[in-house]
This record gives C-alpha cells, sequence and structure tokens, in this order.
C-alpha cells in the first residue's frame, strides 16, 4: 500500500514536471499571439475608435478600398509568377547539383543571399536599377533602351528578381532533400529498361517529388513576404504602383492607426493562408 | 561499331558534365555579384566614389561606368566609421543585443517546448502542434496588430523587449528542434525513467545532446533572420537610437556613399561568419523544415 502511494506521488510529480516543459513556451505563445490574435478577430466587427458592434462593415470597407485591392492584386500578381519562376528554377539548379560533382560546395554558393542582410546590398540595389544605373548602361551598351526599373511598371521585376536572388538556394536545399528521397532502385530500374534521362526524370523522379512539393510551395510562399525588405528599404513607403503589396499597405495602415481595417484584412488574410493550407495538403495526398 | 557507340557515350556524359558546370557557374554570378560590388567598392576613395556615381547624385545624364577595382585602394572608410562615428557603435550593439537575446530566450522557450511535443503524449497534443505549425505559417503582417495591442498594453513599445519578446516565442524554432527529438527512439526515453531518472535528467542528459543538432540548426536560422531583422523594429521602435543595422543602414545618404559602404561590410561580416561556421547545420534545419509534420 505504502509503495503504491509512492509510486503514485512519483507518478504525479512527473506529470507535474511534464507540464513544466511546455508551460512556459505556451504561456508566452497564448499572451502575445494567441489571445491578442483572438482580439484582433473580435476587432475586425467594431469600429476603430467608439469600439461598437458594426457587423461586417468593417469588411465591406476594405473590399471597396482602392488601395487594398490594388496591394491584393499585386501580391496575387507576385505569387502567381514568382513562386513557379522559383520552383522551377532552383528545381532545375538542384537536378543539376544533384547530379554532379562538389555538391556540398555548389549549395553553400547558392545559399550564400540567405547570410546577406538586406540593408547591405540595398545600396547596390539602388545603383543597378537607378534610370541612369548600372543596368541600364549595360543595356544601352547593348543597343537596347533603358527602362526607369523603380519609376515604372518594370519593378515589378526587381521585386521578382530580389525574391529569386534570396530564396533560391533555400528552396534548392528543399528540392535536393527530396531528390535524395527518390529511392535509387525505381531510377536504376528505369534505367534499365531503356528509359532515356528525361523520361527518367518526368516518370520516375518528378512524381516521387510531389509530396514535397507541397512544402516547398507552402514555404516558398511564406519567404514571399519578406521580399517586403527588399522593396521597402529600396523604394520606401510609398513605392511605383506595380510594386505596392500588402505588406506595404499594412505597414502604412500601422502608421496611421486604422486598426479597423488592419483587423478586417488580417482575418482576410488569415482565413485565405489557412484554406490555402489546407486544400493544398489535401490536394497533394489525394494524389500520392 | 562498338567501341564508336561507347565513345559517343562518353563524350555526350563528358559535355553534358561541362555543360552543368558552365551553366551552374552561370547563374552564381548574379548571385554574388552584388556583395562583390559592395566589397570592391568600399576600398574605393572619396573622389573615386563620387566620380563613379556621379550620373545618379547630380541626377544628369549618362549611365554609370562601373569600374570593380579602384586606382587607390583605402581603408579610410572603416576608419572613418569605426573612430569617427559614436552612433554606429550603438546601433551595432542594437543589433547584437537584440539577436543574441531573442536566442538565448530562444533556448530557454523552445527547446523544453520542443522536448515536451516529442517526448510526451498528453491530451490536445496534437491539436496544440497543430496551432503551433499555424502560427508558425503566419506572416509578421497578420501578427502585427496583435502584437502591438499587447505591447501596448505592457508599455513595452519603443524598447527593445517590444521586439525581443514576442520573437522569443515564435513557433517555429520549436517546430525544428521537434523534428530532431522526435528522431530519438522512444525505447531509450523508457529504459531511462525505468532506470529511475527523472523527466529533467532524461531532457538534459539524453535529448538535448541527441538533439543538438536540431537545436544548432534553429540558432543558425535565427541569427541569419533576426540580424536581418526588419518588419518589427520598424513598426515598434520609433525612437531611431533604438535601431538594428538593418534600419540605420539604408538612412545613410547615398551622398556619403562610402561610409554606407564600410557600415554595409561591416553589418555583413557577423552574417557571413555564422553562415561559413554553421552551413552544415543551416542545411539540415532548412531540410528539416521541409519535412512534413
Amino acid at each position: 500500500m505504502r509503495a503504491w502511494k509512492k509510486s503514485c506521488r512519483k507518478y504525479r510529480f512527473n506529470c507535474r514536471s511534464r507540464v513544466l516543459f511546455l508551460l512556459p513556451g505556451l504561456i508566452g505563445v497564448s499572451v502575445f499571439v494567441l489571445l491578442p490574435f483572438l482580439d484582433v478577430g473580435k476587432r475586425s466587427f467594431q469600429t476603430a475608435i467608439t469600439g461598437e458592434f458594426c457587423g461586417v462593415d468593417n469588411y465591406v470597407t476594405i473590399f471597396h478600398n482602392q488601395a487594398f485591392l490594388l496591394a491584393l492584386g499585386n501580391t496575387a500578381r507576385f505569387v502567381a509568377v514568382g513562386l513557379p519562376l522559383l520552383l522551377a528554377l532552383s528545381l532545375f539548379l538542384a537536378c543539376m547539383i544533384d547530379r554532379g560533382i562538389h555538391a556540398r560546395w555548389w549549395k553553400a554558393v547558392y545559399l550564400f543571399p540567405m547570410a546577406v542582410p538586406t540593408a547591405t546590398v540595398v545600396l547596390i540595389w539602388k545603383l543597378l536599377f537607378h534610370q541612369n544605373g548600372v543596368l541600364n548602361g549595360l543595356i544601352n551598351r547593348f543597343g537596347g533602351t533603358a527602362v526607369d526599373w523603380l519609376g515604372s511598371d518594370a519593378s515589378f521585376w526587381v521585386l521578382i528578381f530580389s525574391y529569386l536572388w534570396k530564396n533560391t538556394g533555400y528552396t534548392i536545399v528543399l528540392w535536393m532533400a527530396g531528390l535524395h528521397s527518390v529511392p535509387v532502385e525505381r531510377k536504376e530500374a528505369a534505367r534499365v529498361d531503356g528509359a532515356s534521362e528525361r523520361q527518367c526524370f518526368f516518370y520516375v523522379v518528378l512524381p516521387e517529388l510531389k509530396p514535397m512539393l507541397y512544402t516547398i510551395t507552402v514555404l516558398s510562399f511564406l519567404n514571399s513576404f519578406k521580399v517586403f525588405r527588399e522593396a521597402y528599404l529600396v523604394a520606401g513607403a510609398y513605392p511605383q504602383q506595380k510594386m505596392y503589396l500588402l505588406q506595404h499597405l499594412f505597414n502604412n495602415w500601422f502608421t496611421n492607426l486604422e486598426m479597423d481595417k488592419m483587423a478586417a484584412a488580417g482575418v482576410c488574410i488569415t482565413v485565405v493562408f489557412l484554406v490555402g493550407v489546407i486544400v493544398l495538403q489535401r490536394l497533394w495526398d489525394r494524389k500520392e | 561499331m562498338r567501341t564508336k557507340r561507347f565513345l559517343w557515350i562518353v563524350a555526350r556524359r563528358v559535355i553534358r558534365k561541362i555543360a552543368d558546370g558552365i551553366c551552374l557557374c552561370g547563374f552564381a554570378v548574379p548571385v554574388f555579384l552584388p556583395v562583390v560590388m559592395v566589397l570592391c567598392s568600399s576600398v574605393k576613395s572619396e573622389y573615386e566614389l563620387s566620380e563613379l556615381l556621379s550620373p545618379i547624385l547630380s541626377s544628369g545624364t549618362g549611365e554609370i561606368n562601373w569600374q570593380f577595382l579602384s586606382l587607390y585602394p583605402t581603408a579610410g572608410h572603416f576608419f572613418q566609421l569605426l573612430f569617427g562615428t559614436p552612433d554606429f557603435f550603438t546601433v551595432f550593439w542594437n543589433s547584437l543585443k537584440i539577436v543574441s537575446l531573442i536566442l538565448l530566450g530562444q533556448l530557454v522557450i523552445a527547446v523544453p517546448s520542443a522536448w515536451a511535443f516529442a517526448a510526451f503524449r498528453f491530451r490536445g497534443r496534437g491539436i496544440l502542434f497543430l496551432l503551433y505549425i499555424m502560427l508558425m505559417l503566419l506572416p509578421f503582417q497578420v501578427t502585427m496588430l496583435p502584437s502591438y495591442l499587447v505591447l501596448n498594453r505592457l508599455h513595452m513599445l519603443d524598447t527593445h523587449g517590444a521586439v525581443i519578446l514576442p520573437a522569443i516565442f515564435s513557433t517555429f524554432p520549436v517546430f525544428l528542434i521537434y523534428r530532431s527529438f522526435a528522431g530519438i527512439p522512444g525505447e531509450l526515453l523508457e529504459a531511462a525513467r525505468i532506470d529511475g531518472a527523472g523527466e529533467w535528467s532524461i531532457f538534459t542528459r539524453i535529448g538535448v545532446p541527441l538533439g543538438s543538432g536540431g537545436i544548432l540548426s534553429a540558432l543558425v536560422l535565427g541569427f541569419l533572420d533576426y540580424w536581418n531583422m526588419m518588419e518589427q523594429p520598424l513598426a515598434f521602435l520609433q525612437d531611431k537610437t533604438l535601431w538594428p543595422l538593418s534600419l540605420y543602414l539604408p538612412e545613410i545618404d547615398i551622398r556619403q556613399a562610402g561610409r554606407a559602404l564600410a557600415a554595409s561590410v561591416i553589418t555583413l561580416i557577423p552574417a557571413a561568419f555564422i553562415f561559413a561556421m554553421g552551413q552544415e547545420y543551416l542545411e539540415e534545419g532548412i531540410a528539416a523544415s521541409g519535412i512534413k509534420a
């Protein structure tokens, strides 16, 4: 009986010490993210100043807001162009690195931009993309017409370039992890059966990479939000129209303390986000 | 006939190898070019820089005629920055303080949390972990307003705490470290429990040593990200003396290009150092973040 009591006490102590592992983190997450997030959800149905309940008015307002629609369109366009480009380019490079020699070394080369703080290259971005900058100098020398990279619609491509520059290495490493998970026997079997290198890639390797595609898409999408750093530092809070992303808009709303719009837009983005992740996962799970 | 075919196969392989090499080198040029440009121009003299940048500065005609090599290389800008600009030290120190406190806090908070998820089975574990992943996925712009409301209530706006505290409770390192803890076989922990080891000593003697790869990955990824942190200080720090390097640097006027370039190089050094030391862990960390939960 005594022994039983003792073990019981010990067990309870164990339980309590287990809780202690998670508790500090959980409290912090709740205080700093979770509860305030719920609060914002509530605020999205209230007016900014008086806090009265106003139904879906805030949601209606943002979807009639010119700036919001512009930013939303630009962000969608940026993701629609940038994401496939990034995925294709990095898969292409990952395959080449994977079958070549010095793989470790090449990975380091392409990862290097991750280590370069945005602030370090901002000045160079300005030199490169200025109307009288280095890039236009090159274009002129080869007989093209100069483009005002930061002042015209071409600014969109500056965003894309920054995104690719920063994230290709990251995505290459992810793809290579996927490539390594393809069983060698399967590739060899296909080769023995007379499949060409290209056929082998498209019919054997690519289907195996599908589950990886899901996580890579999600992670690359997340990283696409960080392109704001380059955009903001190079072009400021109100850049050329084509460069005006949701991140700029949130930042400007924040500066003007337009809480109601921020809350409503934040909730919208979160919902789109979660639905997107779940749909993607379902899509890929079904195909597996 | 046979040898001919064999030669053809070999030749094709060699050609492909060479083409691969050329392609990889070709794409590596734009990767390194910006950094090389920073390094090269940071040792140019004031006169040379103003000559070089004149098409931009005077907003006149003509394009920059870029020169990589400088006629009279000088370390003058670095001296001026390090010995003649006290506010640079403030800012550098701010950056260092913010990053090191965040990483320290994450060690204290995230490592035990990750251990709890990996080693224990408790009610609500699945839901809670899913919640952590969701929070990890949300971009800063969405959590900006919630964080602001809390920080405002705690009277922490315009202090370093406003940037440090929310980052400490980031759920990304929890997820990353969890991945390496999850690889530890459960039998090992069970054996330790039967031998009478307490939960804490199991954690410190078995968990931390075996999961050190994941912890280091989280630290390396964290350092590179927080050294580059911009959104949070921009939103929560009004006082410019509190700013980290990543915000201070772009404030330097392009007319003082020498100073800005020297500061750029100095900002790059810690990040490049960590990258060189921890490349292996960085790769592991990235690969681990890609494995489906």
